[in-house]
């Protein structure tokens, strides 16, 4: 820790100058809020036409948000240093919920992901780990020499197999990557030698054809699907064409709020929540598409701003994937609507209707902004 | 908004840091920028063929049903078809208005509310738009000239061609190819969506069901334009759907037909197996059901009147019936004691007609025993035991055996499983053991309890299929074949978990010998006068041209009190004796091995023998006759 201090010094000469201001008193970020607001607020006036018009989805998707937002502000008025503290017990108590869900969770679609606390909850474990495990990584790094040892680089590597293998035995692979692709992210950050990316890369496409056959039946047809939709037109394919018609045929400017005809038709599945940019592209053309595009890029541009002054590597690592992770998440749904990227259930950030989503990122959110609030400032 | 004094001042840790974040944040801007590539190729590029596959036509995926695999005998003789039949459909987003129209199919060809129920239903499991949905089903000739007159009046309704299941021998082969059912609420959840789409059936019991994933064959489908009317204009392009595999079954359908005339009228069950290679030549449950009421949908009074027949038609005797084998086991339990050291072929008892444990009043009685005292078989060794059937020799022996070792031994021969490979629905009897008595009625195992195995009768219990394929085991030499129906077209049996078990090796050759040329006695032993002959020689071994091995048996019903007798006039038609015969033939080469059975049939010899024989005559010697016929 003594060690750490020193080399934190010269950067304190610059934040000593700092006069804190508003937000940094209430533990917010006013522009990263500003965005979020605005990305929330065009997702329920897209979700308003795939749900037809109905009230009833928009205001309990409002409602979520404001759950959301409220645990949002809480976790930004705690400080990092409680995170730090209880990184490590926070992971081994997910791991354990992932345990119990192995053995006593209640399945759903062929799949076990919930757990069912009696009397009080329903919830998916994995969810926790999608924030648990960038922590306990940044815990880990956070007092030790970066760029990371090979030694430290594996016992990381340990810390994410264990949950990501917990997962993706559920099953639920969409997630296992998401949370596998978040760890990757904490050591990309922390400055792992260029040259075991370049080795993980090139063993990863030597093995590639390998892990083909560890996929299930259904994992491989959706990756067959992507590479040529029309093979299974009556089923997965059926999701694909349907999509992308929505998306080509709403043009620069689209067809008009609520004038899609594929979403109304019921053509388009999932159309309020997965395939909800579908919507979006039918409607309003490639122009609404930019825009959301254009808001998510200031969100994460703010958070990577915040991360780079963060004024330790804790922080610094934990709000930096966090905000690297938001962009999977969009990149993966975009890509997958599109028809880049094979079928996997990952919702789009603050736009999907839904709750459990929502929840995790705000209280991502939350944590960034109690990391930019709470650094140290002399008035 | 980065400050350059970051940049300037700093220690490696977040020199690297901010390197890498800056170019994690410039590949985020590059991802982002393939995303509006993306969909600026798809929105602006492509966007006048999509906007026609949106907006001016509708495109639409039309499934392809596959033609369902055929199943045909040994001799290609077709069991399962398929025939055309003509269904009336609605597509729902054609349909201006759905009530009249529905009001106007009523008037032109009749439409109970039942009828109207099942499309409602059929409408709420349609997959996707545009589908059709059958409202009527399996039109005459004279409903489709009545629709077709109003077809142009009526928007959105169609007659529809599809193949559906035909089943050309009916009755005779119900319960060995089993059906296929119209698809239900149940089989929906359970079934392929896909693999599915545009077929109504699948198979539900027998062959059918065992073998649904290789007669199904693999859809197909269409991609057509459609007007705004949703008719077809163009179809841009298709993919053919594969049919599904043809079966071969070994069932003869010519013995099957003798089979099923030798039990004419009567309740029961045939299985003939070919012991080179287990095929089942034949399986007969009567009575049966015409399994072509199923495949379109069976009225309810017809179908309650089947479920509800105390006849049980639906039930498969052949190989769900399970009934105490009787004398038919009589040989195995000789086997097992020659086997065993137990007794040797000399060994020989004095039969008064009843037998007595040591301490017990109770009394065992022969098949010959009458209250006068006059039965009884006299001495008997082994030979004798099995040609008269004598009870009373292998009570003695039973209680010498002592029931672990017979249920050792009857295991080996499939008893108390199901050795079938592609029939799972058969069951598989009962083979008690001291365990499975403590466990399933909380006794323990009683001294009675194994004299009564000694002749079949108490808990043991078997299918038709079972004392089949056990006869199969004898006439191979302990050679084991698993019963079979498929002879080719699909490898599904090998994946059917069914473990085929071990063949009997420790058995010498010369007890086989013994105990099968006792059997052939039981037909071939005659003119030796009275109480000396093989018991069905008199019934059908008076004019045989061929070496039969047998045994008959004769499964009692209800309990008959200490000290009364069996008398068949006193008893109700269903509280009589089941009659048993097994069999196979020639005795050196066996070319088939059968079981027959006869509910409430009576004596097995008298009754059960001579089907047997009709089935044996026909297999062994039909084939000769046709020959010399021919010259």
């Amino acid at each position: 820790m003594s060690q750490d201090f020193v080399r934190r010094l010269p950067d304190s000469g610059y934040l000593l100058q700092r006069k804190a201001g508003l937000g940094d008193k209430v533990h917010l970020d006013f522009p990263l809020m500003f965005v979020m607001l605005c990305i929330s607020g065009y997702g329920l006036l897209i979700l308003f036409s795939a749900v037809d018009q109905q009230p009833g989805p928009v205001i309990a998707q409002a409602v979520k948000l404001g759950i959301a937002t409220i645990v949002m502000i809480i976790m930004a008025q705690i400080s990092p240093i409680f995170y730090l503290r209880i990184a490590p017990w926070l992971f081994v108590l997910g791991v354990i919920l992932l345990g119990l869900t192995y053995l006593f969770g209640f399945e759903v679609n062929g799949s076990k992901r919930w757990l069912r606390i009696p009397g009080l909850v329903s919830f998916q474990p994995s969810e926790i780990m999608k924030l648990v495990v960038p922590m306990i990584l940044a815990w880990y790094f956070h007092d030790r020499h970066l760029p990371p040892r090979a030694k430290h680089i594996l016992w990381a590597i340990v810390m994410i197999s264990i949950p990501v293998l917990m997962i993706a035995a559920q099953p639920d692979l969409g997630t296992a990557l998401i949370i596998g692709t978040s760890g990757l992210l904490v050591l990309l950050l922390a400055g792992i030698p260029w040259r075991f990316v370049l080795g993980a890369l090139v063993t990863g496409l030597v093995s590639a054809p390998a892990l083909w056959f560890v996929l299930r039946d259904y994992q491989q047809q959706r990756i067959l699907t992507l590479l040529n939709p029309e093979r299974d037109p009556l089923g997965a394919g059926w999701n694909i064409i349907q999509s992308k018609t929505a998306i080509g045929s709403g043009g620069l400017s689209g067809k008009g709020l609520f004038q899609g005809t594929q979403s109304h038709l019921d053509f388009l599945p999932e159309s309020q929540t997965d395939f909800i940019i579908a919507v979006l592209a039918e409607e309003l053309g490639l122009i609404g598409v930019v825009i959301l595009l254009i808001m998510y890029i200031l969100l994460m541009g703010r958070g990577v701003i915040i991360s780079l002054q963060a004024q330790d590597t804790f922080g610094r690592l934990l709000s930096g994937t966090i905000t690297f992770t938001f962009f999977a998440y969009v990149f993966v749904n975009i890509g997958m609507v599109s028809g880049l990227l094979p079928v996997v259930g990952v919702p789009l950030p603050m736009v999907s209707y839904g709750g459990t989503s929502v929840l995790t990122l705000f209280a991502g959110f939350g944590m960034i902004m109690s990391i930019h609030t709470h650094r140290k400032i002399i008035l | 908004m980065v400050e350059p004094l970051v940049l300037k001042d700093h220690t490696s840790e977040s020199r690297i840091y901010f390197e890498r974040a800056s170019l994690g944040f410039g590949l985020l801007i590059l991802l982002t920028l393939l995303l509006v590539a993306r969909f600026f190729y798809l929105q602006i590029v492509q966007h006048s063929v999509y906007a026609t596959l949106s907006d001016r036509n509708r495109i639409q995926v039309q499934s392809l049903p596959p033609n369902r695999g055929l199943i045909y005998d040994r001799n290609g003789e077709l069991i399962a078809d398929n025939i055309p039949s003509h269904n009336l459909t609605i597509t729902i987003e054609r349909v201006a208005d759905l009530e009249a129209t529905l009001a106007r199919i009523d008037e032109l060809v009749g439409l109970s509310d039942a009828q109207i129920e099942g499309f409602h239903k059929r409408l709420r499991r349609r997959q996707r738009p545009f589908e059709s949905v059958p409202v009527l089903f399996k039109l005459s000739q004279e409903e489709m000239a009545r629709v077709s007159v109003d077809l142009y009046a009526m928007a959105g309704v169609e007659i529809e061609a599809k193949l559906v299941r035909h089943y050309p021998k009916g009755e005779l082969m119900a319960h060995a190819v089993g059906s296929v059912r119209r698809i239900n609420e149940k089989d929906v959840r359970r079934l392929d969506r896909v693999a599915y789409s545009g077929t109504d059936h699948v198979g539900k019991i027998g062959i059918e069901r065992f073998y649904e994933s290789d007669l199904l064959g693999t859809v197909g489908y269409r991609r057509v334009e459609t007007n705004a009317r949703g008719k077809v204009m163009k179809v841009l392009d298709s993919t053919l759907p594969v049919s599904g595999k043809d079966l071969v079954l070994y069932v003869d359908s010519s013995l099957q037909r003798v089979a099923s005339d030798a039990l004419g009228e009567r309740r029961g069950a045939i299985v003939a197996i070919d012991p080179s290679t287990g095929g089942i030549l034949a399986m007969v449950s009567k009575p049966g059901y015409d399994p072509n009421l199923f495949v379109t949908g069976i009225d309810f009074d017809t179908y309650a009147k089947l479920r509800d027949s105390i006849d049980v038609p639906l039930f498969n005797r052949a190989i769900q019936g399970q009934y105490e084998p009787g004398s038919t086991i009589k040989p195995l339990l000789g086997l097992t004691g020659l086997v065993t050291g137990v007794i040797d072929p000399e060994f020989t008892i004095e039969d008064p007609g009843w037998f007595q444990l040591p301490n017990d009043e109770r009394l065992y009685r022969d098949w010959n025993w009458t209250k006068s005292g006059l039965g009884g078989h006299g001495v008997v060794n082994l030979q004798k035991a099995i040609y008269r059937s004598c009870n009373v020799y292998f009570y003695n022996l039973a209680v010498k055996l002592g029931i672990d070792r017979i249920h050792e031994y009857f295991e080996m021969f499939g008893f108390g499983r199901n050795t079938a490979l592609d029939l799972p629905e058969a069951r598989s009897g009962l083979l008690p053991s001291k365990a499975w008595k403590r466990e399933a009625r909380g006794f323990p195992w009683y001294p009675g309890d194994t004299v009564n195995i000694g002749i079949g009768q108490g808990d043991m219990l078997v299918t038709p299929l079972q004392l089949a394929t056990a006869i199969t085991v004898i006439a191979n030499r302990g050679k084991w074949v698993a019963p079979r129906m498929l002879k080719e077209g699909s490898d599904l049996m090998y994946e059917s978990g069914v473990v085929v078990p071990q063949d009997i090796n420790l058995v010498p050759e010369h007890v086989w010998e013994l105990i099968i040329s006792s059997m052939q006695m039981v037909v071939h032993r005659g003119n030796q006068g009275f109480g000396e002959n093989g018991t069905a020689w008199a019934y059908i071994g008076r004019d045989i041209s061929y070496s039969m091995a047998g045994k008959s048996g004769t499964a009692q019903v209800v309990e008959i009190k200490q000290g009364e007798e069996y008398d068949e006039d006193k008893l109700d038609d269903r509280l009589r004796k089941h009659a048993w015969f097994v069999a196979f033939a020639p005795v050196d080469k066996p070319r088939i091995a059968l079981a027959v059975l006869i509910e409430n049939g009576g004596g097995g010899s008298k009754f059960a023998a001579p089907v047997a024989r009709q089935v044996l005559d026909h297999y062994l010697l039909h084939g000769e006759q046709q020959l010399a016929e021919s010259e």
